[in-house]
């Protein structure tokens, strides 16, 4: 049976500029918005980054001294913020979903191609609201919790601002939510069931229903907030009745599952390339779409374990530890199927597959910190501390960030027609690996020993293992310096990767690189066994269909 | 061969489990404990650190081993093993962890009932019976059971106002106002905090206790120090520009200077 999508919904091909000029433009090809999200991105990531830095260059003294503490408040603001909603959760999410989840349902283009070019254009204007409001009065200087009394106090304009940007950037996620799960429920291609879909769209899935259920609490939440900025209600403001315990409980019933957000696509990317570069099947691919499915259903109920030293009852305290370490359940279950698929199979030693690894390494680590912080009576001396630092940084940087430097590397010969030097490659992940490492490991003792986050000056004994914090921080800033070299030398002198470098058996392999406009010359291949390695046969059938 | 690499795992298993116990307690990475539950905390910190050991140590081990063992030789083109899965293995890695969690959740909850966490917040009732006895939240740290219920009278009241951006507490008694804290050894300190302006945090480092100080909301917290000494308190909730130094002591002192540290500052009120 054949089934072939028009391109209705596409305007003539003659009115959509071609060349580098299509990625500045409303474009409504899905792989021409991945891109554009990934790019604008990792522009954002370079900013976030050097926030980030002037953090690290602050704390190499006890004292207050490199800039105005308000300022300090400001870059801590901006830097989690930019991190958060303008780098992680649009790549993972908008970039590889844009891009990869078309080509794994076999589909054309996304369920709606225009609300999925205005839910890219809605970031780039809301990041440069919230990076220019530094010039308006200040940024918001209240942590990107914003937990009011103090973002009510601080000065308006700014948090204002804030508020507004995050609002958008939020909408932007909800469409992308609304588009991924209509895409992979409603335009799969004749003959593919749900169960033979690759683990990325289970991960986008999982991610989509959060993103959808979630945000939309987060938006009332701040609309909230800027009335008792703006017009001086009393939702939140204890001087007028209102209440700050109520805030956190709205405020992180999206903020955690936001980590969620951040690290299930992170998930589903490594579910890909580990096969792939350890030629073996996926280990485990029901289980691994259960854990998927529990960690979303839990992912829903814990989030009270970020509140345990507020106002907070006992028995809630109790409900919060039990159902937060139990997310460690359906997680390690992941993590020991990624093991259990390298092992007995051909590892590539490259930079996808190395990234990946370090993602698991540093991830475990932050997952067993995570396990402790569950548990009431640990979290009450290390809560808000640099442990909690350390521990979300190798959720966030030593998970999903490793995953979408692995994820550049795999897909790069797909995005570009280009090879990337593999050399470089390794030499991006050592120093990557290291700085990490050499930044975060010793805020775990930083945290247990009585340093609070989110400080500008400290006690004098803390100042060494700082300034090791510190040096870490510059071996990552350097590190980027290959990685860009690594594409810009690739992209202009790049050996030619031909259509599948990689022998690879999942769909967006089996067109040309890069992939034309609608994915696919002629129908798109019906792929049932997206993992099939060890079997040559497979391989052939694929071909044949191809 | 089977045998053969049974006995390895079974070798290295233990060497693991050997090694993850000799970690948590020869690397000390907490500070000198100095209150009743503090000694209760490092507890359950080591057995977090033996299990968290063990399973980090292990899994980089495995990651490591594979990508050395299973590395693809110069000119291999073919595919690794055709292994879809093991039912057996997945039942093995699910109920193992769920087991090591549901222990761990346990554990923390005796540890939690230890430090009097499941404690009534207030040991004096009769002033707290209004409305706002069932909103005052928080109050970890009564000390074990035993001292909690022994003498309920013998807790020292204090009462914690936060501001933007120092601590203020207030002995009612002897009705003394003080930056600093001052508080007997070994008796059981009843600390009843407000906040003025946004929301702070008390936390003493040394006593394993952190609890928020909340605008509009009272909260509590017990704790019974045990080593004389001059600790900090530390805000440790985002505050305003000068957070990182709002910063106070806790003076902990013999009884009889203690005494007489009240009767010299009352004297100074009266």
């Amino acid at each position: 049976m054949t089934i072939s999508l028009e391109p209705r919904n596409s305007p003539p091909e003659r009115l959509q500029p071609t060349g580098w000029l299509k990625y500045l433009s409303f474009s409504l090809d899905h792989k021409v918005i991945g891109l554009q999200y990934l790019v604008c991105g990792f522009l954002f990531y370079l900013i976030g980054g050097s926030l980030a830095g002037a953090i690290r260059v602050e704390l190499t003294s006890p004292l207050s001294d490199f800039m105005p503490r308000e300022v300090y408040n400001q870059v801590l603001t901006l830097h989690g913020t930019i991190m958060i909603f303008l780098w992680i959760v649009p790549v993972v999410n908008g970039a590889f979903g844009n891009y990869l989840i078309p080509f794994y349902v076999g589909a054309r283009d996304m369920a709606f191609p225009r609300l999925n070019a205005v839910a890219f254009w809605l970031i780039p204007p809301s990041g440069l609201m919230l990076i220019t409001s530094y010039f308006i009065n200040g940024a918001a200087q209240s942590g990107w919790t914003a937990y009011p009394p103090l973002s009510i106090t601080t000065p308006a304009a700014g948090q204002i601002i804030w508020i507004l940007s995050v609002l958008l950037l939020g909408g932007s996620s909800i469409f992308g939510g609304i588009n991924f799960i209509a895409t992979i429920l409603k335009l799969r291609r004749p003959g593919l069931k749900l169960m033979q879909l690759p683990m990325y769209c289970w991960a986008m899935l999982g991610t989509s229903i959060l993103v959808v259920l979630s945000t939309p609490v987060l938006a009332g939440t701040l609309i909230l907030l800027s009335f008792d900025i703006v017009a001086n209600t009393g939702f939140f403001n204890p001087s007028l009745g209102g209440n700050v315990i109520v805030y956190q409980h709205l405020f992180w019933f999206y903020s955690h599952p936001a980590v969620y957000i951040m690290v299930l696509p992170a998930f589903g990317l490594v579910s890909e390339i580990l096969p792939i570069h350890s030629r073996k099947p996926l280990f485990g691919y029901t289980t691994m779409v259960f854990s998927i499915m529990g960690i979303v259903v839990l992912g829903l109920v814990v989030w009270a374990h970020h509140m345990f030293t507020s106002g907070t009852p006992p028995w809630m305290r109790l409900f919060f530890t039990i159902a937060t370490a139990f997310i460690a359940v359906p997680t390690g279950i992941k993590f020991f199927n990624w093991v259990a698929t390298l092992w007995g199979g051909k590892i590539a030693l490259n930079g996808a597959m190395l990234f990946s690894c370090g993602f698991i390494i540093n991830f475990v680590l932050g997952g067993i910190t995570g396990v402790a912080l569950a548990q009431v009576p640990f979290d009450v001396h290390v809560h808000d501390t640099y442990f909690v630092v350390a521990h979300f940084h190798y959720i966030v940087y030593g998970g999903s960030v490793f995953v979408i430097f692995s994820s550049i590397y795999h897909w790069f010969p797909k995005f570009t027609g280009k090879m990337l030097n593999e050399n470089i490659g390794r030499l991006h992940f050592i120093l990557t690996f290291i700085g990490f490492n050499l930044c975060f490991a010793p805020q775990h003792w930083l945290g247990l020993n009585g340093m609070p986050r989110r400080v500008a000056e400290y006690d004098p004994q803390f100042q060494l293992i700082n300034q090791i914090s510190s040096l870490g921080a510059l071996l990552m800033a350097l590190s980027t310096l290959p990685f860009l070299w690594n594409i810009f030398q690739s992209l202009l002198y790049g050996e030619e990767a031909g259509d599948n470098p990689w022998n690879a058996l999942t769909p967006e392999w089996l067109t040309s690189s890069p992939p034309p406009v609608e994915n696919w010359e002629g129908e798109a291949p019906l792929v049932l066994e997206p993992y099939g390695y060890g079997r040559r046969d497979s391989i052939e059938t694929q071909e044949q269909k191809k | 061969m089977p045998k053969l690499s049974a006995t390895l795992t079974l070798i290295s298993s233990v060497i693991l489990g050997i090694g993850g116990v000799w970690i948590a307690y020869n690397v000390d990475m907490l500070p000198l404990g100095a209150s009743m539950n503090a000694p209760i905390y490092d507890e359950l910190y080591r057995v977090l650190f033996i299990i968290g050991s063990i399973l980090f140590i292990g899994m980089t081990a495995l990651v490591i081993y594979s990508l050395i063992q299973f590395r693809r030789k110069p000119g291999d083109t073919d595919d690794g093993i055709n292994l879809e899965g093991n039912i057996t293995l997945e039942i093995f890695w699910t109920a193992v962890p769920a087991i090591v969690v549901l222990f761990v959740g346990l554990y923390s909850y005796d540890i939690y009932d230890r430090m009097g966490g499941m404690q009534p917040l207030m040991h004096d009732h009769s002033a707290q019976m209004d409305n706002q006895a069932e909103r005052l939240w928080g109050g970890i740290g009564s000390g074990p059971i035993e001292t909690a219920s022994s003498n309920n009278s013998s807790s020292l009241p204090i009462e914690l106002t936060a501001m933007q951006f120092a601590f203020i507490f207030h002995y009612p008694k002897e009705d003394i106002i003080t930056g600093e804290l001052h508080v007997p050894l070994g008796k059981e300190v009843n600390l009843k905090m407000e906040s003025k302006d946004v929301i702070h945090a008390f936390w003493v480092p040394q006593f394993r206790l952190k609890q928020d100080v909340i605008p509009g909301q009272p909260t509590i917290l017990n704790f019974t120090p045990t080593k004389t000494g001059n600790f900090p308190i530390v805000c440790a909730e985002l505050c305003g520009p000068y957070h990182g130094g709002m910063r106070s002591n806790v003076i902990v002192e013999e009884q009889e200077d203690f005494d007489t540290w009240l009767r010299e500052n009352s004297k100074e009120t009266v």
